[in-house]
C-alpha cells in the first residue's frame, strides 16, 4: 500500500464519559501504525485531540486504546492487521477507566489496586544483610520470570469482564504483580500480601475468562499468576501460614 | 472499599467451603439422579418410596449430607454472583444470605426426617 491510495475513515471518541464518534479521513501510508494515524489526525485536522504516547516502540505502554473493540498497544498495531471493510477503524478510550478526555485515561484507581494488592517489595523489620542466592531454573523464580514483564499498560484491566461489574475487583496487572512478589524468596509480607487479596475483591473473583491473557501485549498469563494466588489462598486458609 | 460484615479473613473461607460443598454436591447429585432413575422404573408412588426410606439411616444420613451441602454451597454463590451484578454489598447482603442458608438448612433438613423418620 503507497501514499495516494484510498483513505482511512477513522472513528475517535470525543468526550469524556459522555460523548460521541467523530470521524477522520486520512491518507493510507506504507507500514502506517494506528498510533501514526491518531498524531497525523492530531497534529494535520484536529490539535485538540487527546491522546497518550511515549516512545512510540512498544517499551511504555501508554499508547494503549481500545482499537475495533479490543485493547491493544496502538504504536504496535500496524493499520493493515486492524482495517475493517478496507478502510475503517474505531478507536475508544481503554475501558475500565475514567475518560479524562477523547482517548486518555485516568489510570490512578488502577494503579491504587497495585498497593491494595502488596504489589510491592515488602524487605521486612531485618532485610537481609547479604545477596539472595536465587537460582534461575528454581520454581519460584522461573514463576516470577513467567510474570515479572508486565510494564501496566492497563491492556489487562481494559479487556477484564470482572472489573466490569465490580469496581472494586483488583484486577489481572495488580494481582499478577503480587503473584511475581510471593515467589519472590526475599520479600517478607506475603502474610499481609496474601490477606489483602484473598478479600472478596481479589483473586477469587477471577471467572477464569482469560480475557487478560488473550490481550497483554507482553504475552504474559495473568489468568495462571491469580490461579497460583488461589492455590496459596486455599492452603492458607487451611494451615494459616503463607 | 465497602464495609464487610464477614470481613477479610473470612473470605478464603467462604472460597474453601464453597469448593468443598462442591466435590459433596458433585457426588450427592451424581446419586441422587441415578436413583431416581433406577426407583422408577415402571412407576412409583409415594407410599412406595417411604416404604424403602422410613427408618433407613442410609437414606437420612446421605440426604442429610446433601442438604448440608446445598446450604453452604448456594448462598456463597448466590452472594458472589449478587455482588457482581448488583450494587448490594455489606451487612444486609451477608445476613440475608446466612438467613438464606438457615431457610435452606431449616427446610432441607425437616424433609429429610418427613422422608426417613
Amino acid at each position: 500500500m503507497t501514499q495516494g491510495a484510498p483513505a482511512l475513515e477513522i472513528e475517535i471518541w470525543r468526550g469524556a464519559a459522555e460523548g460521541s464518534f467523530q470521524t477522520f479521513k486520512t491518507p493510507r501510508r506504507e507500514h502506517q501504525t494506528v498510533l501514526d494515524v491518531v498524531t497525523e489526525i492530531q497534529r494535520e485536522q484536529d490539535p485538540t485531540l487527546s491522546y497518550r504516547f511515549a516512545c512510540r516502540v512498544g517499551i511504555c505502554g501508554s499508547c494503549a486504546m481500545v482499537v475495533n473493540g479490543r485493547p491493544r498497544w496502538t504504536c504496535r498495531t500496524r493499520v493493515s492487521e486492524v482495517l475493517e471493510n478496507g478502510n475503517h477503524i474505531r478507536l475508544e478510550p481503554l475501558r475500565n477507566f475514567t475518560v479524562v478526555k477523547d482517548l486518555t485515561v485516568e489510570m490512578t484507581a488502577f494503579f491504587d489496586k497495585w498497593k491494595d494488592a502488596h504489589g510491592y517489595f515488602e524487605p521486612g523489620d531485618k532485610p537481609a544483610g547479604d545477596f539472595a542466592a536465587v537460582k534461575p531454573d528454581s520454581k519460584k523464580r522461573r514463576a516470577v520470570d513467567e510474570s515479572i514483564e508486565c510494564i501496566g499498560c492497563g491492556v489487562c484491566y481494559s479487556a477484564c469482564d470482572v472489573v466490569e461489574w465490580d469496581k472494586d475487583y483488583l484486577g489481572p496487572a495488580a494481582l499478577n504483580r503480587a503473584w511475581t512478589l510471593v515467589n519472590d524468596v526475599r520479600d517478607q509480607g506475603n502474610a499481609a500480601r496474601l490477606d489483602a487479596v484473598a478479600r472478596s475483591e481479589g483473586c477469587q473473583a477471577c471467572h477464569t475468562h482469560m480475557n487478560c491473557t488473550q490481550f497483554c501485549p507482553k504475552g504474559i498469563a495473568p489468568t495462571y499468576s491469580i490461579a497460583g494466588l488461589k492455590r496459596k489462598v486455599w492452603w492458607r486458609a487451611f494451615w494459616g501460614t503463607p | 472499599m465497602v464495609a464487610r460484615v464477614l470481613g477479610d479473613a473470612v473470605n478464603p473461607k467462604l472460597f474453601v467451603a464453597q469448593r468443598l460443598s462442591a466435590f459433596v454436591l458433585a457426588l450427592a447429585v451424581a446419586v441422587h439422579l441415578a436413583t431416581i432413575l433406577y426407583a422408577v422404573r415402571g412407576g412409583l408412588t409415594a407410599g412406595e418410596i417411604l416404604a424403602r426410606t422410613h427408618g433407613n439411616p442410609a437414606f437420612a444420613l446421605f440426604y442429610a449430607a446433601f442438604v448440608i451441602a446445598v446450604a453452604v454451597h448456594a448462598p456463597i454463590g448466590l452472594r458472589n454472583v449478587l455482588r457482581e451484578w448488583t450494587p448490594w454489598r455489606g451487612r444486609s447482603l451477608d445476613a440475608a444470605l446466612a438467613l438464606f442458608a438457615l431457610a435452606l438448612l431449616a427446610l432441607g433438613l425437616r424433609a429429610v426426617y418427613a422422608v426417613c423418620a
